[in-house]
Order: C-alpha cells, then sequence, then structure tokens
C-alpha cells in the first residue's frame, strides 16, 4: 500500500511543480517541454487509478501531438520574450481571481465528498476485475454507444475541413509536377523541325526561348 | 489495484535506469571533462561569419497545417485501439461501426488530398 | 431491418443521416471540381437543407426515441428542427449573391452551414448530456470556422479568433457543469437527472449554473454577450445573419429542453437564473445599442436583447411560456433575417455599407426596399399589429400568468427604450437627407425581404396554424 501512495505524491509532486514552471519559465520553449512533463506525470497519475486507457491516450495525443502543435505555434509567432514579460504584473489581480474562484470549486468538491461520502459511492461503476479498460471502452462504444461514436467522427470531419479552409493557401507561382500532362506528351508537341534560311535564323513568335 | 500496478513494475524498472544514464551522462563532464573555456570557442560557429541574427526563425505556417492533420488522424487512431482489443466479440455491429466512421474520415482525406493540402508547395 | 443499427431504431435519425451524408458528398464533388463548382454546391445544399426538412415533417408523429433514450424527436424538436433548416437554407440563399459578386467563392461555406445544422438538429433533439455536448460542439466547431471565413480580412479572422476562445471556454464550463451534474445524480440522462434532482443539492445546484452558463454563451445572453457585438461585426454579413438565426434557435431549444425537462423538480433554482440573465440582457440589448454606429453592432446588441425577452417566457416555466419561447424564436428568426437582408443589399458602387448613417435618405432612392425595412424595424421593436409584437405578448403574458410581474414590467419598459434607437433608423431613412443613391439590389434579396416583411405584417390576419404548432410543441416537453 505504501508503493502507490509514494508514486502518488511522486507524480503529483513533479506534475505541480512542472505546472509552475510553464507558466514561470522565461523561454516559451521551456514551458511548453515543461507541459510535456506535466503531462507525462498526469498519465502516470491516471495508471494509479486504474485508468489504462485514458494515461495512454494522454501520452499518444497529447504528448505526441497536442505539445508538438504548441512548440510549432510558439516557433511560428515571433514572441518578443521581454515584452511578455511585462504584462505578468498587470494581469496578476485577475489571475489571482480565476485561482480563487478554482480554488473555491475545488473546495467545494473536496466539501461534497466529505460530506456525504455515500454519494460517490453509489453512483460510481466498480472497475471490472476481468477485462481491462480498453476492452471495457471498446466493448461499448462500438455498439451501444455507436451514435456518440459516429458524432465524434463527425466532428473530427468538421475540423479538418476548418483547418484547410483557414490555412491552406497555394501560391499560385508555384510550378506544379502533372503527371498526366507529362505522360500524354507526344514528340510532335515537344519538338519541330525547322528550315531555317541561312544567315537570318529563326523570327516567328513560337521559336524557342534561347534562339532569340 | 496493485494487481494492475504490478504489471507497471518492468515500466518502472525501465524508467528508472534510462533515468539513472542519463543522469550519469549529464553530470559525469561535470565531474571529470578538462575545462578551459575562452569566448572564440564558446561562440556560435557559421562557416567563419560571426552570427548574423538570432538562431531562432520563425517556422512557415505551413508546418501548422500539417500538425493539425495529424493530430486529427491520430485522435482517428486513438479509436482503433479499443476497436482492435474487442474486435472479437464485437460482431457485425461493430465492425461496420468503425467502417463507417473510417468513411466519414476517409471522405475527409479524399478531400484534403484533392484540394493540395498534403502537398508542400 | 434495413433501419436499425445495433439494435436501435435509425428512423428518428434519417434526417441527420440524410443531411450529414449529403454534406459528404457535397464535399467530395467539391473537392473534384474545385471552386467552380460553389454555385452548384451552394444549390445543392439548399435542396438537402429542405429535403431534410421535408423528412423531419414526414416523420411518424408524436414521441419517437432512440439510442437508449439519448435522441428524442418530439413536436417541440421537430418544429424547431425545420425552423432551423430553413434558417440555414436562407442563409445560404443570401450567400449565393455574396460570395458570387465578391470573387471569394468558397464551395466550403455550404458544407460547413450543412454540418452545423446537422449539430443543430443533434442538439435540438439531444435527451442526454453527452449527445448536448457533441452536438454543441459540431454546431460550434463549424460556426468559428465560418466566422474566419474571410480570412484576408482582419476583422472576420478577429471575429473567428474571439469567438473560439470564448466558445471554447463556455464549452469548457458547460463540460465542468455536466460532470458535476453526472457526479451527483449518477446519469446523464435528463429523464434521469430529473428522477435523481428532485430536491436541489448543492452539488446539482452548481452543476446546474455552469451548464447554464455555457448554454447562455451561445444564446449570447448577459453576462456572456461580451463576443456578441465584435462577431457580429466582424464576420462577413451573410454568415452573421446566420449566427443570429439557427444557432440561436438550436441554443434556445436545448436551453428550454434542460430546464424543462431535466430541471423540472428544481424549478426554484433555475427560475432565479433565468429571471436574472432575462432582466440583464433586455436591459443591456436596449441601452448598449444606443450608441452604436455600425448597424451590424446594432443588430448584435437588438439579438441579445430579443433573447433576453425570449427568456421571459422559459421563466415562466409552464406550457404557454414554452409555447412563447417557440413562437418567439419564429418571429424573430424571420425578423432579423429580413433586417439582415437589407442590410447585405445595401451596396454603394460594390462597397458594403453598414454605418447606420449610410442609409440616410433610402427612402427617396428606394422606397420599397426602405418601406419594408422600416416595417421590420418596426416588429422588431414590438409596436403592434405587427408580429413582433405578437412575440412579445406571448411572452410576457406567460410571465404574467406565472407571477412574474415585476419581470413583465421590467420587460416592456427596456421594450420602449429599445424602440428609440429602431425608430433612429426610421427617421434617417425617412426624414435625413440622402447621401447617395445605393446600388440595385438583386432580385434573390429583394425576394427574401418581402417575404419576410410581408410575413411580419400580415402574421396577425390568420396567425392560427403557427400558434398551434408552437402549442403542440410546448405541450410534448410536459
Amino acid at each position: 500500500m505504501i508503493l502507490p501512495a509514494l508514486f502518488f505524491y511522486l507524480f503529483a509532486g513533479v506534475c505541480v511543480a512542472s505546472a509552475a514552471m510553464v507558466i514561470s519559465s522565461r523561454n516559451p520553449v521551456h514551458s511548453v517541454l515543461f507541459l510535456i512533463l506535466a503531462f507525462v506525470n498526469a498519465a502516470g497519475l491516471f495508471i494509479l487509478l486504474g485508468a489504462e486507457f485514458i494515461a495512454m491516450i494522454l501520452i499518444v495525443v497529447y504528448v505526441g501531438a497536442v505539445a508538438v502543435l504548441f512548440l510549432f505555434v510558439i516557433m511560428m509567432l515571433d514572441v518578443d520574450f521581454a515584452e511578455l514579460r511585462e504584462g505578468f504584473l498587470e494581469y496578476l489581480p485577475f489571475g489571482l481571481v480565476i485561482a480563487a474562484i478554482f480554488l473555491l470549486e475545488l473546495l467545494l468538491v473536496v466539501g461534497g465528498w466529505t460530506l456525504n461520502p455515500t454519494v460517490t459511492k453509489s453512483i460510481t461503476a466498480a472497475i471490472p476485475g476481468d477485462v481491462s479498460n480498453t476492452e471495457a471502452l471498446g466493448l461499448v462504444l462500438y455498439t451501444k454507444y455507436i451514435h456518440y461514436f459516429q458524432l465524434a467522427g463527425m466532428v473530427l470531419l468538421v475540423a479538418m475541413i476548418g483547418a484547410i479552409v483557414l490555412t491552406l493557401r497555394h501560391r499560385a507561382s508555384v510550378k506544379r509536377q502533372d503527371i498526366n500532362v507529362q505522360n500524354a506528351r507526344t514528340p510532335e508537341m515537344a519538338m519541330g523541325v525547322r528550315q531555317v534560311a541561312s544567315g537570318q535564323g529563326l523570327q516567328d513568335a513560337d521559336s524557342a526561348e534561347w534562339v532569340k | 489495484m496493485s494487481g494492475i500496478l504490478q504489471n507497471y513494475l518492468p515500466l518502472v524498472v525501465f524508467i528508472g535506469i534510462a533515468g539513472v544514464i542519463g543522469a550519469v551522462l549529464l553530470i559525469a563532464p561535470f565531474i571529470v571533462a578538462y575545462k578551459q573555456p575562452d569566448p572564440e570557442k564558446l561562440s556560435a560557429y557559421e562557416c567563419g561569419f560571426n552570427a548574423f541574427d538570432d538562431a531562432r526563425m520563425k517556422f512557415d505556417v505551413r508546418f501548422y497545417l500539417v500538425a493539425i492533420l495529424f493530430i486529427i488522424f491520430d485522435l482517428e487512431v486513438a479509436f482503433l485501439f479499443p476497436w482492435a482489443v474487442t474486435f472479437g466479440k464485437l460482431g457485425v455491429t461493430g465492425f461496420w461501426s468503425m467502417i463507417v466512421f473510417l468513411g466519414v474520415l476517409t471522405v475527409g482525406f479524399a478531400y484534403e488530398w484533392k484540394k493540395g493540402a498534403l502537398e508542400w508547395d | 431491418m434495413m433501419f436499425e443499427a445495433a439494435g436501435y431504431q435509425l428512423l428518428p435519425v434519417l434526417p441527420e443521416i440524410v443531411l450529414a451524408v449529403g454534406a459528404m458528398v457535397l464535399l467530395l464533388i467539391g473537392a473534384w471540381c474545385g471552386q467552380r463548382a460553389a454555385g452548384l454546391v451552394t444549390g445543392l445544399a439548399i435542396c438537402f437543407l429542405i429535403g431534410t426538412g421535408v423528412i423531419e415533417y414526414l416523420l411518424p408523429h408524436g414521441r419517437l426515441m432512440t439510442f437508449g433514450g439519448s435522441f428524442i424527436v418530439d413536436e417541440f424538436a421537430r418544429f424547431l428542427k425545420i425552423l432551423a433548416l430553413l434558417g440555414s437554407a436562407a442563409t445560404l440563399v443570401l450567400s449565393r449573391e455574396f460570395l458570387e459578386d465578391q470573387s471569394r467563392r468558397m464551395f466550403e461555406f455550404a458544407i460547413l452551414v450543412m454540418l452545423s445544422t446537422v449539430g443543430m438538429m443533434v442538439l435540438i433533439s439531444a435527451a442526454d448530456l453527452i449527445m448536448l455536448y457533441l452536438g454543441l460542439e459540431l454546431m460550434s466547431l463549424a460556426l468559428y470556422v465560418v466566422a474566419a471565413s474571410n480570412r484576408d480580412n482582419v476583422k472576420s479572422t478577429e471575429a473567428g479568433l474571439k469567438y473560439f476562445v470564448l466558445g471554447a471556454l463556455a464549452s469548457g464550463m458547460l463540460l465542468y457543469g455536466a460532470s458535476l451534474i453526472y457526479g451527483f445524480t449518477g446519469t446523464v440522462s435528463f429523464a434521469g437527472i430529473a428522477a435523481a434532482a428532485k430536491t436541489g443539492s448543492i452539488g446539482v445546484v452548481f452543476g446546474l449554473v455552469f451548464l447554464l452558463a455555457g448554454l447562455c454563451f451561445k444564446v449570447s445572453v448577459v453576462p456572456f454577450h461580451m463576443w456578441t457585438p465584435d462577431v457580429y461585426e466582424g464576420a462577413p454579413t451573410p454568415v452573421t445573419a446566420f449566427f443570429a438565426s439557427a444557432p440561436k434557435i438550436a441554443a434556445m431549444a436545448v436551453f428550454t429542453r434542460v430546464v424543462l425537462t431535466a430541471f423540472s423538480g428544481v424549478v426554484a433554482e433555475w427560475q432565479q437564473i433565468v429571471v436574472f440573465v432575462a432582466i440583464a440582457s433586455m436591459a443591456l440589448g436596449s441601452f448598449g445599442a444606443i450608441g452604436q454606429r455600425n448597424i451590424k453592432r446594432l443588430m448584435a446588441y437588438s439579438s441579445i436583447g430579443h433573447m433576453g425577452f425570449a427568456l421571459v417566457g422559459l421563466a415562466a416555466g409552464t406550457v404557454e411560456g414554452a409555447q412563447g419561447v417557440v413562437l418567439y424564436l419564429v418571429i424573430y428568426t424571420v425578423m432579423t433575417f429580413g433586417a439582415f437582408t437589407v442590410i447585405l443589399a445595401m451596396s454603394r458602387n460594390g462597397q458594403a455599407l453598414e454605418q447606420i448613417s449610410d442609409f440616410a435618405g433610402l427612402s427617396r432612392t428606394n422606397p420599397l426596399l426602405a418601406f419594408f425595412f422600416a416595417m421590420l424595424l418596426f416588429s422588431l421593436a414590438g409596436i403592434p399589429p405587427l408580429a413582433g409584437f405578437f412575440a412579445k405578448f406571448y411572452v410576457f403574458s406567460a410571465a404574467i400568468k406565472a407571477g412574474l410581474f415585476a419581470l413583465s414590467v421590467i420587460g416592456v419598459i427596456t421594450s420602449v427604450v429599445g424602440a428609440f434607437y429602431y425608430l433612429n433608423v426610421i427617421k434617417m431613412m425617412y426624414f435625413d437627407e440622402q447621401a447617395e443613391a445605393t446600388d440595385a439590389v438583386h432580385i434573390e434579396l429583394r425576394s427574401v425581404v418581402a417575404a419576410t416583411a410581408l410575413f411580419n405584417m400580415l402574421f396577425f390576419v390568420y396567425p392560427g396554424p403557427l400558434v398551434s404548432a408552437a402549442t403542440a410543441a410546448a405541450k410534448s416537453l410536459f
């Protein structure tokens, strides 16, 4: 029993510490790296809870994709680090208010739990012993909850269209390879044989560039 | 509870060893390496020139589109894991349910291919 | 059986499936034919939206449920879904000319509107919290994109970004509320929540507050209205007309369904919230609009105020109240569409006009347009015998019957204040010196303006069918 507790405090401690570093580190790139550390530790916490699937998704999606996207965005913006920090004191009161609200909410949740411990016991379904998390999810997601699953697919489709509509930009000046056009080319289209009178050269408009 | 956690023991050992080796390789040079710093040695080397400007360049916005599309397909893969694990028990409905899901995303994929979002230029 | 999946009936979701499949087919057509197919795709999208409405109408009557009770089609859902579909179709009719004219052809616009409409239909039919959230996200995600669709324009991208960031915040609050509700009742289905939340425990009330905060954002009522003026001003005008109509219908429908079915046991708790929000929105909508110079910002404040009026009916919590909300939504949608069509029609030498001062002397250059716009504005102000008056009449009479006298009095006072800025625009059109002649108006826009204005003027002649449909819709909730 001591070991899970030890790991809980390890993960929780590192998670909170790296979260603090995310907002206090001077370099935004370091912030993102600390964010990744926080994600990994949160995944550890999920494993301690017995939620393996969420833990792995956290690693695959958040660490593998979202954090990389954050890194891209930070490197894409030309962030002036000194200027960013100037606003810190200005926004401090506002941030403290939000922190106080969150603290209040946390206290509320904890308060509700201690006041009536039977509530949580009666509503959380027990973790089934014989199937893994992933399996338990798979057994209901594709059949019983098929409607949620398909709607999630539609949301992903909209995200795909949206990303392309908002960011795809074709440069008109770029020459692209079109294999069909290349294959359709015949020798007649590519070359012509001319009789060139001596001393005059080619004068007509369709002569090749280098002749002129 | 501890039954699940015991499965992760090899992982813990692995991460522990990786951490130790990494830390040793980082710390050892501080202790054993020969150090004699000098301004020329510490400055950035750029083909004999002085550095022109900051090494942090702005990324092209096109990376962003690639990353977003990657996230979408990453999430799609996340949905595939539980399906693969329970494939034998799902029956026909579960199979077609995933095929429809993949079909929707394939429509999106065809769209993005045709639009040229997968081309760099 | 054809119409079954995983043991669930698919007939009730047939309209959604048709619309979603249609959107994907059009996406592929657009992808293969390129932007020159924009007109074709938009036309087909209008056909799909109207066809979906017809299918919805033809579904067997009575209450249909599927997916284990998480999707419900009753008279209320049917009525508002058809209204939302018509709103989306009308948006596309407006946008056809706009996209054609300004050489920003984009076939994706129609597809995003269709997918957003699928989200709205899911939202209107949602009978549990997960369905609600997925519908809301599907609807909003497409809306964020269309808000920023004019991506070379700074104001449009700013509108999209603001809408997205604040919308994500609202979604977060909604999810937090939903998880609290789930935690304290042990279920996500509205019926289950209603059975479990007979007394207002502190956890459920907190969850309710957060859930309603998220929904208030989507219907843009005070204190979650701050995005509205900027987004309305920045987004392209057909998109603004869309924002003011179909998504509002869907969000208001789910708002009504959540409080009346899931929280029917804790009326006193949500009634306080709704009354506060209604008063604040009516007041801000009336006073905030007075200083506006941009007509789209004015319409934003007007829509905040109108959503406040609609919530007055909801605050009553009775069948009459719900009927008032449904009627209000119908009439508001028609009025606001007409007004936005006029705004869209106003241009001078190809430049869109958005300042209120640009309307000066419109009665001399384009008397018919000025007359119809004046009728629409009188209706928005709630002057009898136009439709806007009856909309307000139904919600206020429901509120008075439920004993909410103070709310009704405040509502009438703010409605008088609100009349001031509508009348100001009419004064501009009829009594001020004209600046210059405006461009000729396209036939599609002219017919939309005429149809909406005539609906408003002639509603009182034969209100029977609409009122009885609204009554049936409201009754199906109780």
